[in-house]
């Protein structure tokens, strides 16, 4: 069986605005295991992301426990969250917010060097996972000088630099075009193979095709949660038809091929078992 | 992490040039004018100080003071109460190297051909040349024998061979005093204009013994130069001074006493802190423009802050703690005080060296404020970078991270 990586219990967030009590979360409880990709949808003003906000770390529930790798860190000071961010949770945003004067290997460095990681073992590791992402020739490209599908795999190698126990994912793919999407998704796919606890928050149903369990807010409540076994990045790998699938799938195997390098071999086979197209 | 910090705040300052330099325009001024100023302080206080050292640090001067009893007292320089025998009397003293009495004074209209020039006509001795480190430019000083012979010979400052002699060489010329023939044979080096702006050059010394006898025709000195030995005590000097003299004068209580004794290292010591009072009145005004360069730095940062908010708040979500975010931005703020400082150094030395030679004004650069301020401007920068580095650290990751 596997541990829950994520475990909330009676969560509520409610905001007070002066004499206005706003009440946006309402009790949730949920269990996020390990390996598993998880999609938060749901319209606007569902409290999806005050969600996304507390289960990142970047903000503490009103009351209720979230336990995060068996650690309660609900009640957690402002440095030993940025501790926890840091170490346990790896960041993908919308908008890349990728430190514009910082080079995409200074940038994916970032979370090292707040982890006091050693210059050169981080420039070592941020060129590899930069490497493993298909841009091994832009280190020292400026996030200007990156397309929008580029600049999201930096996040994404950033996101990974202190190998996190979950990597959380807002709207990963909402400033990207439908090309860049399922590239992005695709890495995505490639990580969740590789055993990695993702949370993706989107409101788009087809990018939320990619998680194997999706969940959907509606007013502080979670009113859906079902597993998908018919994840879209698996799906697309196996049968590469379309032009897009194929050019996902190239970039799929240069994925791979570096990430096989990094992740234990049970992974490995798990991988082969789930049917990923095999590395050269 | 302080060496990335550094880095990090450097290539922030390259990345903002134009921004940079303004904001350090304000540090670069006040420490320019910090060190430009406090060097002309301290030109004044060294060319104060030359002069005085041109008459000689280690002397004494006793004049003739008015006798302090009830009544009128006349002037100090009209006094008569101190006598070639008081000179004598303390010239045998151990600790004096050489002596010199002063008579007769000022204002004597000196006639050569045609010309005349009032000046002052003062009784030497032939040691006075070396007591008042007077450099002997033509001819020759008094000498001891034309002393003992009260003869008819004058040296003249190069103020007075200008105006009674112009071009023409004065040596071996008679010039009238009191109608009087007085053989010139020396002419002095130009001193320059002493400490309180009179002319040290507007002179002609004369043996005091002529002096005395042949032109004034008196029995008293105007004053004596006393040069102490070199490291005598010349406090202790001038009490034994007044005690001969006391001894002399029949003084019981030294409140009455009829002469005046002057140290030059009290006279020095005056003037020196004079000046140190007005080195530190410039260096005061312009460390508040140091003050004011600081504001300007806490704008920029403050303006930096805000700018760069979503920045802040992805490096917070990315495990950045408060105290990196604290660090970060004071960093920032002190290397931009500490390169206005250093830009500011270079531009106060170049600029009180241009003073030094475009202008009569003599700068002295020194360490010392330099030193101090390049440390003030580091200050500075911590002070003034604290407000907005913990601005920028308070903020939280969420709402910096939704900022547009």
């Amino acid at each position: 069986m596997k541990q829950a990586v994520i475990s909330l219990e009676g969560i509520t967030k409610t905001y007070v605005n002066g004499k206005l009590v706003v009440p946006v979360l309402h009790g949730i409880d949920l269990n996020i295991y390990e390996g598993e990709f998880t999609s938060i949808m749901g319209p606007s003003g569902s409290g999806k992301s005050t969600f996304m906000n507390i289960l990142g770390c970047l903000d503490r529930p009103t009351s209720g426990s979230y336990k995060l790798d068996g650690e309660e860190v609900a009640t957690l000071s402002d440095d030993e969250l940025a501790f926890v961010r840091n170490k346990r949770i790896g960041f993908v945003f919308q908008s890349f917010n990728l430190l514009p004067k910082l080079t995409a290997q200074d940038n994916v460095a970032l979370p090292m060097v707040y982890a006091g990681v050693p210059k050169k073992e981080r420039k070592e590791r941020a060129a590899y996972l930069l490497d493993s992402l298909g841009l091994g020739e832009r280190l020292d490209h400026l996030p200007a000088e990156l397309s929008g599908g580029q600049r999201q795999r930096v996040a994404i190698a950033r996101a990974l630099a202190n190998d996190p126990s979950i990597i959380m994912a807002d709207e990963p793919t909402g400033n990207l075009d439908s090309k860049s999407s399922v590239d992005v998704m695709n890495i995505f796919t490639n990580l969740y193979n590789e055993g990695r606890t993702i949370i993706l928050v989107t409101h788009e149903p087809d990018i939320a095709t990619f998680a194997s369990r999706n969940i959907v807010l509606r007013d502080g409540y979670i009113v859906e949660d079902k597993q998908n076994p018919n994840m879209a990045g698996l799906q697309s790998v196996q049968a590469p038809t379309e032009s897009v699938a194929v050019s996902a799938a190239t970039e799929q195997k240069a994925v791979k091929s570096v990430i096989s390098k990094t992740v234990t071999e049970k992974v490995n086979t798990e991988q082969t078992n789930k049917g990923g197209t095999s590395h050269v | 992490m302080y060496k990335e910090g550094f880095l990090m705040a450097w290539a922030s300052l390259v990345a903002n040039k134009m921004r940079s330099l303004l904001t350090m325009l304000g540090i670069i001024i006040g420490v320019a004018a910090v060190i430009a100023l406090v060097s002309i302080g301290y030109g004044v206080r060294s060319q104060i100080q030359d002069s005085i050292s041109s008459l000689g640090s280690n002397l004494l001067m006793v004049y003739p003071g008015a006798p302090r009893t009830p009544g009128v007292r006349p002037t100090a320089d009209s006094q008569k109460t101190l006598k070639l025998e008081d000179y004598t009397t303390i010239s045998h003293l151990q600790d004096i190297d050489m002596a010199s009495p002063v008579s007769a004074g000022s204002s004597y209209v000196v006639i050569y051909t045609n010309k005349n020039w009032t000046t002052s006509v003062n009784g030497v001795n032939s040691d006075f040349q070396y007591i008042n480190n007077w450099t002997v430019k033509s001819g020759r000083f008094i000498t001891a024998s034309q002393v003992e012979r009260r003869e008819r010979v004058a040296v003249i400052g190069a103020t007075v061979a200008t105006n009674l002699f112009g071009t023409e060489d004065p040596v071996g010329k008679d010039i009238r005093i009191k109608n009087n023939p007085y053989k010139v044979i020396g002419v002095l080096e130009s001193k320059g204009s002493g400490s309180f702006g009179n002319d040290q050059d507007d002179v002609i010394y004369i043996p005091y013994t002529t002096g005395m006898e042949r032109l004034q025709g008196v029995d008293y000195l105007r004053m004596i130069y006393i040069k102490a030995k070199d490291g005598v005590d010349l406090d202790r000097l001038q009490t034994d001074v007044e005690n001969i003299l006391r001894v002399r004068h029949n003084i019981k209580n030294p409140e009455l006493d009829d002469f005046n004794v002057r140290n030059m290292a009290t006279i020095m010591a005056t003037v020196e802190e004079t000046t140190a009072t007005m080195t530190l009145f410039l260096g005061a005004v312009a460390a508040i423009s140091l003050v004011v360069g600081g504001i300007g730095i806490m704008n920029i940062m403050l303006v930096s802050v805000t700018e760069r908010t979503r920045e802040i708040g992805v490096r917070k979500a990315l495990g950045a703690t408060y105290r990196v975010i604290v660090m970060q931005f004071l960093i920032e703020a002190v290397v931009i005080s500490l390169v206005g400082g250093a830009i500011g150094i270079l531009v106060g030395i170049g600029a009180s060296k241009l003073i030094g030679a475009l202008t009569s004004m003599k700068t002295v650069i020194s360490m010392g404020p330099i030193l101090l301020s390049f440390g003030f401007s580091m200050a500075i920068g911590l002070v003034f970078g604290l407000y907005p580095a913990r601005k920028a650290a308070k903020l939280n990751p969420i709402d910096a991270l939704h900022y547009e």
